[in-house]
């Protein structure tokens, strides 16, 4: 009779904690595999977060403003078809001390104690801008009420410092660690090369000519679709870095690096990219970003993409040299679509071009690896009508 | 479809734009500059705006059109037209 545990999740390897704002089920509710079950507070932002485990919810064992590093039980269930043990698990070993984070890596010196706040209090908190780890509650029950969320406003506007946003200053701290144990870690290379893009996007005008605006494409799906397919032919590029070697991705999960308005990205991934229409992956691509800009990502989108894509040809730059989202292995970038002069068979004609790059974990795969990547995706954005 | 004026159709796209870029201040926009590097937007940004003015306006934007859109003063004037012909 197994008594399965749903654990804080790992949304990346720059987290260490996360807090608990809200369940979305009680004890007693049956969940199913992929239901958002709670929602986590991170340095990115709040998080739906899956359970991956059909069954029923036994106990909630954080509470709402709980604090926890990632691992620690959130809640536990019993299996579908499996009742209750009889015996209560003591308290204790249920709420055991959370592991250490898997992550190693010197610990913060001072964890902020941790009081928990009430749900009225956050949203006040998230209104007013008040950074909820700072505060304290006055009331002896150690719970941070509206009144503490509202005194701590009326102080910061009394002329204390302002504080920078606290959900963008957070942001800024996971992407540094993230980036600074990249330059740290990873021996990049990088690769690039022009890719004549004429092709594809007289085929994707035609297709979205055809299309009402609501279902027309941007470009980027192509591009999507020819590294996710790529990556089949070289899966090395496609996976982790762990513990002193590569794992392969359990699927090709396209991270796509998305702007946040006002500053800071997130990369979440689009699942098994590589078996998705194009018309898919555009829902999803749209469905992520409009997430990403106003709503919340779910745990699985954060925790797993096996490679990043970087496409900054908006802003008119013409060459990515990316930095890997660690423990992956690759990240792929791409410029803006320029007309530029093109020699072909003896002659000169102007096409639309774009530079793809790769930056590559030297760990886990070489250059010559990664050039055949490179070619692939070439070879794919010619045929474009074969990438739907 | 109603006529509109280009004062009302100008409002409609400030709208549009304004719920994409909640942070920027329209009132200091070049109108006859591009608009994209003024607004902070990128190709998912503008689709959205495409579809929006399309659902409020009832007008079709194809693909081809989009350089027509470039600056505010040319956004207004492209839908302006739009939006008469259509009736």
């Amino acid at each position: 009779m197994a008594r399965h545990e749903f654990l804080m999740p790992s949304l990346g390897a720059d987290m260490e904690a996360g807090t608990l704002v809200a369940w979305n089920v009680m004890p007693g509710d049956a969940v199913k595999r992929g239901q958002v079950v709670a929602v986590v507070e991170t340095q990115k932002g709040a998080i739906d977060v899956e359970i991956w485990q059909d069954g029923r919810i036994e106990k909630l064992v954080v509470e709402p403003g709980e604090k926890v590093p990632v691992g620690a039980v959130l809640a536990t269930l019993i299996a579908e078809g499996e009742s209750a043990p009889a015996a209560v698990v003591p308290e204790k070993a249920v709420a055991v001390a959370a592991p250490q984070p898997a992550v190693a890596r010197p610990q913060p010196a001072a964890i902020p104690a941790r009081f928990r706040i009430s749900p009225a209090a956050r949203k006040l908190a998230e209104e007013l801008g008040v950074n909820v780890d700072a505060l304290t509650p006055a009331a002896a029950d150690g719970v941070i009420g509206r009144a503490d969320v509202e005194r701590a406003a009326q102080a910061a506007k009394a002329g204390a410092p302002p504080k920078p946003g606290d959900w963008q200053s957070q942001m800024r701290k996971a992407i540094a660690a993230a980036m600074a144990k990249s330059k740290r870690e990873i021996p990049h290379y990088y690769l690039g090369t022009g890719i004549e893009m004429t092709r594809a996007l007289a085929w994707l005008e035609r297709e979205n000519a055809a299309r009402p605006v609501t279902a027309r494409m941007l470009y980027a799906v192509l591009l999507i679709k020819a590294v996710a397919l790529a990556l089949r032919e070289v899966p090395e590029l496609n996976g982790f870095w762990i513990d002193g070697a590569f794992q392969p991705g359990p699927g090709i999960h396209v991270g796509m690096a998305v702007a946040m308005r006002g500053g800071g990205l997130v990369a979440p991934a689009i699942h098994d990219a590589d078996t998705k229409s194009l018309a898919q992956l555009m829902d999803d691509l749209r469905d992520l970003i409009t997430r990403v800009r106003g709503g919340r990502l779910k745990s699985s989108e954060m925790a797993d993409p096996t490679i990043t894509l970087t496409s900054l040809g908006d802003l008119g730059v013409e060459t990515v040299y990316g930095v890997i989202y660690p423990p992956q292995v690759a990240l792929v970038g791409f410029g803006r679509i320029g007309e530029q002069p093109w020699a072909e068979n003896g002659v000169v004609a102007c096409r639309r071009v774009v530079t793809a790059t790769l930056a590559g974990d030297h760990r886990a795969s070489d250059g010559h690896r990664g050039a055949v990547f490179l070619a692939a995706v070439n070879r794919l954005l010619q045929e474009p009508e074969k990438l739907q | 479809m109603t006529a509109r004026t280009r004062e009302e159709i100008r409002a409609i796209v400030i709208d549009t734009l304004a719920a994409i870029a909640p942070e920027v201040d329209f009132a200091t926009i070049a109108a006859d500059k591009p608009l994209r590097e003024q607004v902070d937007i990128d190709s998912f940004d503008f689709l959205n705006a495409i579809i929006r003015l399309h659902e409020k306006l009832g007008v079709e934007i194809p693909e081809a059109d989009y350089g027509q859109l470039a600056t505010l003063d040319g956004t207004v004037d492209y839908l302006a037209k739009k939006c008469s012909s259509a009736v």
